[in-house]
């Protein structure tokens, strides 16, 4: 029965190897994350040069960790794993408003004023318009991530406050595409009839040429709403110094290389505070995504 | 078989034909599947899928490796936590299978079997974050239940005689080390492997949630419709199952599990105050948590809560789980039984056996979410891409058991060949074996319905992944407890199935 006494032996030493590394606490390395809202080789590109800036601008240690969902980028934040996240509107409320003492201190300057594109197949024959579409009703209709401000939040309380009624009862079909990318994926092969996409992210997949006129249009844009800030919590001040956050703000706000905002994209980043957030989390309290 | 005396009247009586138990159950879950289908919603709307296929088969034959760097660490990484979570769940399941006739201990192992790998990941991220830790244990706890039922089972068939020969005295240890175990060992090695592959294919997938396995740079790959490198990778990972009994021999085992648990990468500081909350604030339910307990407004808002997550969610969930899951055991069973020939000696020579291996294997190891995302882009969203995506997994998984098993049936030097030999002779020997597969398989279908948010089917996990995205713990934990509920009343029904049909466990491995 040897072999049972090693697997034994090596089950037992796979479990305190995989418990210890978790015992050294990463020195006092500054850990920020993002939601993951589209291409993740692009999110590593741009925020592991944003590390590398912040570690120069901070002289503290900074680091970047991709994370798979946006409720995963909170939980990282509310976990203290991180300590600065890049969030979408409704993923920082909720992050905000599971670790008290957190702050939005800086959003890109767009982000003052988003929007969501509700984008058709051709063959539904909608065109662009600058009311509410009704005719999408009974139309197969795909939002973004669950999570999601631009992709799932937005779009869906326009469409209750018109409809007066959900989603599920307004469209024949419901569908979670999981990010920007594949919502316009879904609605150009006509998988989808209609869905709601990022406007950001719609104008750089048209610059990449990865989108055909010709197959799918934008046929109505929301209102404007605050979007992505950066989100830091408020014991960092204890951890590094006294004045820690103003100096991360400082430096987000000072981000002026045009390759690094280029990659966000953003023209550039201006203050934020918890309160430019407000109607986020009426909308959210709403429809129900926030208690 | 009439006797030759017998009465000529008896000889033109039309005799009325009756079917066997195994025969009848089948049809009954034929039956079942086809009410099913009525129900399910299969339509196609398809509109344009071409162009977005067409850059997946441009992927799939020029599959880009150069970008890949760092592949060798991520295939490492994957085998490390599948290696580690296995050993941990073998271990703990050999040792809970010694208490397997105490019910708590059966029920706890029930349980914990219920609930998906990807769950699993998701509650120890809320409580340890992305550590190591999390991706092991969450491999390790349900593949201990599983092994458990398993192991227990094995050892309860064991032949006894070398048992009963042993001289009186010898103690239980001993008795349990001499006799009963070494006539089972070859069935728990045989098994074990088995659930290695398994832990492979669960420590990929775990990727999907952030660990750094394959399924993190598949899912980064596929979502961003960079079919090339998606490719890559699926081929990649193809690779390393088909073979695995080349380079997983049972005299390096103990190395491997050795080396492994310094593979796994590190992962940020695991704090207790996470645990403790987890524990004790986020899965109380939100009436009780905000509310105060003396006061009855709590209480009534907390049966409101209760309620309306049951109505709301749990019933329509289980109701759409119920549909998608027995239409695709079905579908499963029908598809194993078609494709199994593709690899047994009875059938076919080596190299198309060689072929229907590696189209065994890329249909088992790619992931159902893929699968479901094609066909979704071929037929347009409803229960159809679902069914066929989960079919197809698992009656690669299916088909290939019962392959092997085949293999196995000693054939009279005249039998016939072909169709014939098929429908008259393997087909009938191979069936029961077949059936206890495909019955081991039914809640793993039913888990697996939970994963395929992306067609708009709300199944429980559906509901349970929503909650999740909204970070409400408390609303995850009742829905995956009903969940767990509906698991274990499938997984008794089950066995209740197999134990009347006498379909042997032994070798159900699937």
């Amino acid at each position: 029965m040897n072999k049972l006494k090693i697997l034994a032996f090596g089950a037992a030493i796979a479990f305190t190897a995989t418990a210890l590394p978790a015992q050294q606490v990463l020195a006092e390395t500054f850990v920020f994350t993002a939601i993951p809202d589209e291409n993740e080789a692009r999110l590593r590109e741009r925020f592991d040069k944003v590390a590398a800036y912040l570690t120069k601008t901070l002289g503290v240690e900074t680091k970047y960790i991709p994370v798979k969902s946006y409720a995963a980028a909170v939980t990282a934040f509310r976990n203290n794993q991180v300590q600065l996240g890049w969030f979408g509107g409704l993923s920082g409320v909720r992050a905000r408003h599971l670790v008290p003492g957190s702050e939005a201190i800086a959003q890109g300057f767009e982000d003052q004023a988003f929007e969501t594109y509700f984008i058709a197949h051709a063959s539904t024959g909608l065109k662009p318009s600058a009311e509410f579409p009704a005719e999408i009703e009974g139309k197969t209709f795909t939002f973004g991530s669950k999570g999601s401000t631009s992709g799932r939040l937005m779009p869906e309380y326009y469409v209750r406050q018109y409809f007066k009624s959900a989603p599920n009862s307004i469209f024949t079909k419901v569908g979670f595409s999981g990010n920007h990318s594949k919502t316009i994926a879904l609605v150009q092969s006509g998988a989808y009839q209609v869905g709601a996409v990022n406007f950001k992210v719609w104008e750089n997949e048209i610059k990449t040429g990865k989108i055909d006129p010709a197959k799918i249009s934008v046929v109505w844009k929301t209102p404007p709403y605050p979007d992505y800030q950066w989100t830091i919590r408020g014991d960092v001040e204890k951890r590094w110094k006294p004045g820690f956050k103003a100096k991360v703000r400082e430096a987000l706000l000072n981000m002026k290389d045009p390759d690094l905002l280029a990659s966000f994209p953003r023209k550039s980043f201006i203050p934020a505070s918890n309160s430019d957030y407000k109607p986020i989390l009426d909308v959210a309290k709403l429809i129900d995504l926030i208690n | 078989m009439s006797s030759p005396q017998a009465p000529p009247h008896v000889l033109s009586t039309k005799v009325r034909r009756t079917y066997s138990p195994v025969v009848k159950t089948s049809l009954a879950f034929v039956g079942v599947a086809a009410v099913c289908l009525f129900f399910a919603d299969i339509s196609i709307t398809t509109l344009d899928p071409w162009s977005e296929l067409g850059r997946m088969a441009q992927g799939v034959v020029t599959p880009d490796f150069s970008v890949l760097g760092g592949i060798g660490m991520i295939i490492v990484q994957t085998i490390a936590f599948a290696l580690c979570g296995v050993a941990l769940g073998a271990v703990g399941g050999f040792l809970l299978a010694q208490v397997f006739h105490i019910g708590p201990v059966r029920w706890t192992c029930a349980a914990v079997r219920a609930i998906h790998e990807l769950f699993w990941a998701l509650i120890f991220l809320q409580m340890l974050g992305l550590t190591p830790l999390t991706g092991v244990l969450a491999i390790a706890i349900p593949y201990a239940g599983i092994c458990a039922k398993v192991y227990a089972e094995t050892l309860e068939e064991a032949e006894l005689p070398a048992l009963v020969a042993l001289p009186y005295g010898t103690g239980v240890i001993s008795g349990f080390f001499f006799a009963r175990l070494p006539d089972v060992w070859v069935h728990i090695k045989n098994y074990t492997s088995y659930r290695f592959e398994c832990g492979l294919r669960s420590s990929a997938v775990l990727g999907f949630v952030g660990l750094p396995t394959l399924g993190f740079y598949l899912e980064t790959a596929f979502g961003e419709g960079n079919y090339s490198e998606a490719a890559a990778l699926l081929i990649i990972f193809y690779i390393l199952i088909a073979t695995l009994r080349f380079w997983m021999r049972p005299k390096l085992v103990g190395l491997y599990v050795l080396v492994a648990p310094f593979l796994l990468g590190g992962g940020a500081a695991i704090e207790m105050s996470n645990i403790t909350r987890f524990l004790t604030v986020d899965i109380v339910p939100a009436p009780l948590r905000n509310g105060s307990l003396t006061t009855s407004d709590t209480w009534s808002n907390l049966a409101d809560w209760a309620g309306m997550l049951f109505f709301d969610q749990a019933l329509p969930g289980m109701a759409a789980t119920f549909l998608l899951t027995q239409i695709a055991l079905v579908a499963t069973g029908i598809l194993a039984l078609a494709l199994f020939p593709l690899i047994s000696k009875k059938f076919f020579g080596r190299v198309p056996r060689l072929i229907g291996h590696v189209f065994l294997v890329v249909l088992r190891s790619t992931p159902e979410f893929i699968l479901a995302y094609i066909f979704l882009q071929l037929w347009g969203p409803s229960m159809l891409p679902a069914i066929v995506a989960l079919s197809l997994h698992n009656g690669a998984i299916i088909g290939h058991l019962v392959g092997r098993f085949s293999d196995e049936v000693r054939l009279r030097p005249d039998s016939p060949r072909g169709l014939n030999l098929y429908g008259y002779e393997i087909l009938p020997r191979i069936y029961g074996q077949f059936l206890a597969f495909l019955f081991y398989r039914w809640e793993v279908i039913m888990r697996e319905t939970a994963i395929l948010g992306i067609l708009g089917i709300a199944t429980l996990g559906f509901f349970v992944d929503s909650a999740l995205a909204d970070i409400r713990l408390d609303r995850v934990m009742f829905l995956i407890a009903i969940m767990v509920i509906f698991n274990v009343a499938v997984d008794a029904l089950s066995r209740h199935i197999r134990s009347r049909l006498r379909l042997s466990t032994r070798t159900g491995q699937a």
